[in-house]
């Protein structure tokens, strides 16, 4: 006996996703067709890519002085940046917090945050050289514009998801705004925080490497004169210099969360 | 009356106590040697609001006229170069994934190794990447591409693998139990518990990637950052105000699209 | 005997034109436990805290220690707000805090904020602090974290806090709404003994007929926004009851 009538499908055809499906395809040829990005040109990429890594090894560590210092400046961009980011970012977070604060207080805060971190770090890199000269000095006022915005977004969205009903119960004991601030806001936050503050730095410190490229002081300026004068073995050793220090740099963060069991 | 008994309180542990306090010594050991050494000059500090303004003048007003031939072009390259550069670290970044996750492959040695590569491609910022792929390839579109699907890998994949380590296990131990070949376990079990946080994390790379693409140009990986490039070496200020600006619509219209995304996909 | 509390003409408008306070006039004794019993939405839970202003009254007054409340700035109904204690229906405990963190909370409002961050209290507060943890029975519990606690005790640390703060007076808004029947009668008998004990008045917020009338010495019936009734809970019948809850089903 069989059932005539409207057929049931067991898996009805989702029309939407798969026209999504199709247009990113049709998207993906088309952008490889305006970027003349080719099977060919991507094989001969491969075989030169090839020869090149020969030409990297062995990483040559005869300039470990220039190494080092390129280095050292450039953790200390990442840690005097990430300071001093953390300090301007905790007090505009909590202005930008909409269920503290009024409209007309956190909507400019907010508009801050969002200017901060719409230019890429390495922007606003060039755009310090020029006003304060090459050097570090630079390279610390770039990071720690990106570091308030990225920080202050993070740290806001946290301060919006606590429950206020524990900062009704302060509030009414009568205690001052910094004491409920500290009493009832806080407790919910620190933990997110200390996270937040440790991923930052450790953006920070990617950052760093790279600021140098456009004269913001660190390890980049040092690594892009070695591409320049085809030094390819010193080339090697700055790169794995630098994935050494931020792989110890995750290793720490780690250690960091766990102390404060965040 | 037990008046000698006097309560203490304590708010930490003692273990907790060090713990902390070894934290917050050595961040202040590190931020004032920082401080001390590092090289300031005092007078550039005193110049720089001079040097701003000045930076500004010259900046205004802004060469509009410049987008079309000069901007257009090379802005939708950069996205292509963003688009293109984050599917293929997807694909790259998938089978990393499972290698790197501990429940899907349980060889320790595989997962280590996995993870070094992620770690590695993530330590070396997509603008060395895109040094690299210019030695390598000669400057262009190509170079860039690649150099931002070499250091998305290690986000994509390390994340992927995080998600792909919180799945359930015992949907798993069920496709197993029926005989299921490795492959369907991949696509019908760990696949739709994963997808949210795939799509999360594609869209959000993806946002990331715009910014990142707009200044690969200026190592010549191709882009909008090309022009940019050109035009600071040229004294161009107001053409490079154009090009910020463009930058700038692209990036907030690829946040606003993103979020758009989420809230459909997810 | 001068009123301890004194509220006249309160009214409150959520949305303009619809009153849910229709102007309340009340005096509580300087001793006592009131009850404020009466349907969902008619008003207990808006008249508990325009008292305290956790809720801003449309119109009216509140008088406190001869100052009417509804007038002071911020400064001024802060310090008011010391001398009121409160106790929640969910507690509103700082979850993540210690038990003795969240006892002290009620001695905020005296002391200075940086001393208060510092967790540096007066000798007297922690001492002080400690007897009440003994007194509701938590004396074990002072370093636990609030989010380990049952539900009672988490009341218990609730009313702590508010009695750490030397109230006038103190208002509980539904205190047993959340907590099981025999939890209940606990945490009311708590309350009572703590008033008698340190002599301030309690206005409660309740739902339950039966425990307003074994704990209470005052009931006041609201319902429609309006007092319906006022007097001791022996006088109370079932036809007030009517009155105030509407249908007889209930009753039975």
């Amino acid at each position: 006996m069989a059932r005539t009538g409207s057929s049931r499908s067991a898996f009805p055809p989702d029309w939407w996703a798969r026209g999504a499906w199709v247009v990113l395809l049709v998207y993906l040829v088309y952008a490889c067709a305006q970027l003349e990005l080719t099977p060919a040109r991507f094989a001969t990429g491969l075989e030169h890519g090839a020869k090149f890594l020969a030409r990297l090894f062995p990483p040559d560590f005869k300039r470990w002085e220039l190494l080092l210092k390129g280095m050292v400046e450039s953790l200390q961009i990442a840690i005097v940046a990430s300071a001093l980011g953390t300090l301007l970012s905790l007090p505009l977070a909590l202005v930008a917090a909409r269920n503290l604060m009024p409209v007309w207080a956190s909507w400019p805060a907010r508009a801050v945050m969002v200017v901060c971190r719409s230019f890429h770090p390495v922007i606003v890199a060039i755009v310090f050289v020029k006003a304060v000269g090459f050097g570090a000095l630079a390279g610390i006022l770039a990071l720690t514009v990106a570091s308030v915005g990225f920080l202050g977004k993070l740290m806001t969205e946290a301060i919006e998801e606590i429950s206020l009903k524990q900062v009704e119960a302060v509030r009414a004991t009568g205690a001052p705004f910094a004491s409920v601030v500290s009493y009832a806001v806080v407790p919910q936050v620190f933990s997110r925080f200390v996270g937040f503050v440790s991923y930052e730095t450790d953006a920070n410190l990617r950052n760093s490497t790279m600021v140098g490229i456009v004269g913001a002081g660190g390890i980049g300026g040092t690594l892009f004169a070695a591409f320049q004068r085809f030094d390819y073995d010193f080339v090697c050793a700055i790169v794995l210099t630098i994935i050494a220090l931020i792989m110890a740099g995750e290793v720490l963060t780690v250690q960091v969360k766990r102390v404060f069991k965040a | 009356m037990s008046a000698a008994l006097k309560r203490e309180w304590r708010r930490f542990t003692p273990a907790e106590r060090i713990g902390r306090f070894v934290v917050y010594f050595c961040v202040v050991a590190a931020i004032v040697a920082s401080l001390r050494t590092v090289e300031v000059i005092p007078e550039f500090l005193y110049d720089a609001p001079e040097q701003i303004g000045d930076m500004l003048r010259r900046m205004w007003p802004v060469a509009w006229r410049h987008y079309p031939e000069g901007v257009h072009g090379p802005l939708m390259d950069s996205l292509h170069i963003a688009t293109l550069g984050t599917v293929l670290a997807v694909l790259m970044a998938v089978p990393v994934a499972f290698l790197a996750a501990r429940n899907v492959t349980p060889y320790a040695g595989l997962n280590y190794a996995a993870k070094l590569i992620l770690v590695a491609a993530r330590s070396v910022n997509t603008l060395i990447w895109a040094l690299f792929f210019v030695a390598v390839l000669g400057p262009g579109a190509l170079a860039g591409t690649l150099a931002i699907a070499f250091h998305s890998i290690g986000f994509t994949g390390k994340l992927l693998g995080e998600a792909l380590e919180e799945s359930n296990r015992g949907t798993i131990e069920a496709l197993e139990a029926s005989g299921a070949p490795w492959l369907s376990i991949a696509v019908k079990g760990y696949w739709p518990q994963v997808r949210p946080a795939f799509w999360a994390i594609v869209l959000f790379r993806w946002d990331i990637n715009v910014r990142e693409s707009a200044v690969l140009g200026l190592v010549g990986a191709g882009g909008v950052g090309m022009a940019l490039d050109t035009a600071l070496n040229l004294f161009q200020w107001d053409r490079a105000a154009m090009i910020l600006v463009a930058i700038l619509a692209v990036v907030v219209a690829a946040e606003v699209a993103t979020t758009q995304l989420r809230k459909r996909i997810i | 005997m001068s009123a301890a509390l004194s509220v006249r003409g309160l009214v409150k408008e959520y949305a303009p034109g619809k009153p849910v306070l229709r102007g309340i006039d009340l005096d509580f004794a300087a001793r006592g436990i009131t009850a404020v019993i009466g349907p969902s939405g008619t008003g207990k839970s808006t008249l508990i805290r325009c008292i305290n202003r956790l809720v801003e009254p449309t119109a009216g007054q509140v008088i406190f220690e001869d100052r009417d409340l509804v007038k002071l700035n911020r400064a001024e109904l802060r310090s008011a707000r010391r001398r009121i204690g409160m106790v929640f229906q969910e507690y509103n405990l700082v979850e993540r805090l210690s038990v003795m963190e969240n006892l002290l909370c009620g001695r905020l409002g005296y002391v200075a904020p940086l001393k208060a961050w510092l967790r540096r209290y007066p000798a007297r507060d922690i001492a002080r602090a400690f007897e009440l943890l003994d007194i509701v029975g938590l004396g074990e519990f002072a370093q636990a974290r609030a989010d380990s606690l049952s539900g009672g005790q988490r009341q218990r640390v609730g009313i702590a806090r508010a009695v750490m703060q030397e109230p006038k007076l103190l208002l509980a808004d539904e205190p047993t709404s959340s907590l099981d029947p025999k939890t209940s009668v606990e945490i009311m008998g708590l309350l009572q003994t703590l008033a008698q004990a340190h002599g301030f008045p309690v206005i409660i917020n309740i739902h339950n007929v039966e425990l307003a009338r074994r704990f209470a010495e005052r009931i006041v019936g609201m319902t429609g926004g309006r007092v319906v009734y006022d007097g001791t809970p022996e006088r109370i019948t079932e036809q007030h009851l009517k009155e105030i809850y509407g249908g007889e089903d209930w009753l039975e």
